[in-house]
């Protein structure tokens, strides 16, 4: 068990370093000089002024000094929360501007990862075998699956918040309105958040129904059913064992698309210009807002750490042969 | 179904669980049985149908209508007519949506050709050597697969880039950029599977007669996997073109030229939502659609023409 986690530990660290040193290295290794883009922003400046600002941002930006000083300074303040400032956001800590967006992205992708993972699964399961089923729930999920997650949204919102004027179009809460503890702003936060989640939904809803659906199949072929349906079990017992074993290459699967789906919810936004992690990158990308950028790349390298770390634990805990494993056994 | 028996020891060994060693089958009878099923499967053949057509517009299209895709071309914001001149209408700017249709999934079929195929390669290579010589050769590749696979691919986009001059930055730098970063699933199946080969009696025998390790993994081992590797390039080739959909839609996209997944950019930056223009966001979401989810029928459809225990279904 040690062992096992010890392994892991080392690969997840070592990846995160290496991944956190190739996220250091967008500002500095950017052609031409990431202050002087700052100081194109604010006109009018006098030279000395604009040298004497030149020099302050390049020391608000430690980028004055050495690069192993800054590499380590790097570490130091991202040990410490500190990502440094962003320029999009007028000069305010990149932290708190990823902050500000996290609550939106994690209440679109959590449950849409998994409300959709689990109704996949359970509509995959049910259509492998009936035939009336799997005629339907297989094209729909192959088309749901080959769509864009931007072009479904864009259909959404064209359907039912331009045509028939159901759901908000953009944004993550009216205009009119502030973020305040009030059932009037809590119902215009659900109305903003249905079309989003539905888009990133349906698309993740497809992959999973197929791919559950493709292994129960493969389960039941396999010998273990095959002896199960000679023995004369039940085809409700041999197809929970089925479904038991399928479930692994599912659960290995959420973790393969984390990234995937990470990306999804990014298009996903953009297109509902939803106040999320999303949105914020394609600001800072359209702002050449560097630091803003490396904040919030090393926000995604960890939320995807971190969830793969999850879905390991998990494992051990649903497949016994992992177990075995870990135990120096041979499974 | 006569020759089921015959072809389920040798499609066993291909795809999910190599049992059997390694038999000769003439290619003449192979391809033949091959065909047989391929016309009898309705999801192959249907998918191969939507390909087709598919593939008619992108070649033939841009040869047939010549209109520059961007270019103004006509009145800004026609809709759709039976007038063979904007006959899919027109964008906000007056530019023919057709011409952009027809040259976006050009560039759409490029970059998963490329973009899949270069994957595939990489995949390959990584998922046969880690699988065949294992031990520390492994734990090395399947680190780095395993850093791929985490790595922030935009940001490496974007360094990258950002040096580039920009006419490098069409089509092509895109494919093979998605080529170069999105084959690490791949390597882990691959690998998996040559795992579960290389101790075949037939291996042992190529390695007893004194062959090389890597003429043995294109002469012994990648023969008795070739569907699988076939199946994982078209999945390989669809998500590519996903990939450089988003790319394109998030404003990374080539800086030339015209691509499905640009159409939708463009749409989006030129408000086509609100404007209600929607002949300009449609067509381009179909393509995309269509092209990627006929490539995964024409997986599931292949899947049970090389593995006849899902034909019956």
């Amino acid at each position: 068990m040690r062992r096992y986690f010890g392994r892991k530990l080392f690969t997840y660290t070592l990846t995160f370093f290496i991944a956190a040193t190739i996220d250091w290295l967008i500002p500095r290794f950017m052609p031409g000089d990431p202050v002087a883009g700052l100081m194109a922003k604010t006109g009018g400046l006098s030279p000395e002024g604009a040298a004497e600002l030149a020099k302050y941002y390049n020391n608000l930006f430690g980028l004055d000094r050495p690069m192993l000083d800054q590499f380590i300074g790097f570490w130091s303040s991202l040990l410490q929360g500190d990502l440094g400032r962003s320029v999009f956001v007028h000069g305010r800590p990149v932290t708190e501007a990823i902050m500000g967006a996290v609550p939106y992205t994690l209440a679109l992708l959590v449950p849409a990862i998994l409300l959709s993972w689990w109704a996949g699964n359970s509509f995959g399961a049910l259509a492998a075998r009936r035939k009336w089923l799997d005629n339907t729930v297989l094209p729909v999920g192959y088309i749901l699956t080959a769509t864009p997650y931007m072009w479904l949204g864009l259909m959404l919102a064209f359907i039912l918040g331009f045509s028939l004027r159901i759901f908000p179009m953009s944004g993550g809460y009216g205009f009119n309105l502030e973020p305040a503890l009030t059932w009037r702003f809590f119902t215009d936060l659900v109305a903003h958040w249905m079309m989003p989640f539905l888009s990133l939904f349906m698309v993740m809803f497809g992959g999973w129904a197929i791919g559950m659906r493709n292994m129960i199949i493969y389960e039941l072929e396999s010998d273990y059913s095959r002896y199960l349906e000679a023995l004369g079990a039940p085809q409700g017992l041999v197809r929970k064992y089925a479904f038991r074993n399928a479930m692994l290459p599912q659960i290995t699967g959420l973790a393969l698309q984390l990234g995937v789906i990470v990306a999804g919810s990014l298009v996903t936004e953009i297109v509902f210009s939803y106040p999320g992690i999303g949105m914020l990158l394609f600001n800072a990308i359209k702002s050449e807002d560097y630091f803003l950028l490396q904040g919030i790349f090393l926000f995604i390298i960890i939320g995807t750490l971190l969830a793969n770390f999850m879905v390991d634990l998990v494992y051990v805990l649903v497949d016994p042969r992992t177990r075995i494993g870990m135990r120096g056994g041979t499974a | 179904m006569t020759s089921v028996t015959n072809a389920e020891s040798r499609t066993e060994q291909a795809l999910g669980s190599p049992t059997g060693g390694a038999t000769d089958v003439p290619a003449k009878k192979a391809s033949g049985e091959f065909l047989y099923f391929a016309l009898r499967s309705k999801k192959f053949l249907v998918a191969m149908g939507i390909l087709f057509v598919l593939m008619v517009i992108a070649v033939f299209g841009p040869v047939v209508d010549s209109t520059d895709p961007l270019g103004q071309a006509g009145m800004a914001m026609q809709p759709p007519t039976a007038d063979p001149g904007n006959w899919f209408g027109t964008t906000y700017l007056g530019e023919d949506v057709f011409a952009q249709f027809a040259n976006g999934l050009r560039a759409t079929f490029f970059v998963g050709l490329l973009g899949g195929g270069l994957a595939a390669l990489i995949g390959m290579a990584v998922g046969f050597i880690a699988g065949y010589l294992g031990g520390w050769v492994d734990e090395i590749l399947n680190m780095v697969t395993n850093i791929f696979l985490v790595i922030p691919t935009l940001a490496v986009l974007l360094v990258i880039a950002s040096y580039l001059p920009s006419e490098w930055r069409g089509v092509p730098f895109e494919a093979i950029f998605i080529g170069l970063t999105s084959w690490p699933w791949a390597a882990r199946a691959i690998r998996a599977q040559t795992f579960s080969l290389r101790s075949r009696d037939f291996v042992d025998l190529a390695k007893l007669s004194g062959r090389r390790g890597w003429k043995i993994i294109v002469t012994e081992i990648a023969p008795n996997m070739s569907s699988y590797l076939f199946l994982t390039f078209i999945l390989l080739f669809g998500g590519a073109i996903l990939i450089g959909a988003s790319l394109d839609f998030i404003g990374l996209g080539p800086h030339e030229g015209i691509t499905l997944g640009l159409m939708m950019f463009y749409a989006t930056t030129g408000a086509a939502l609100n404007l209600g223009i929607w002949w300009w966001f449609i067509p381009p979401g179909i393509g995309i659609m269509a092209t990627v989810g006929a490539l995964y029928v024409m997986n599931v459809g292949l899947d049970e023409i090389f593995n006849p225990k899902l034909r019956d279904i």
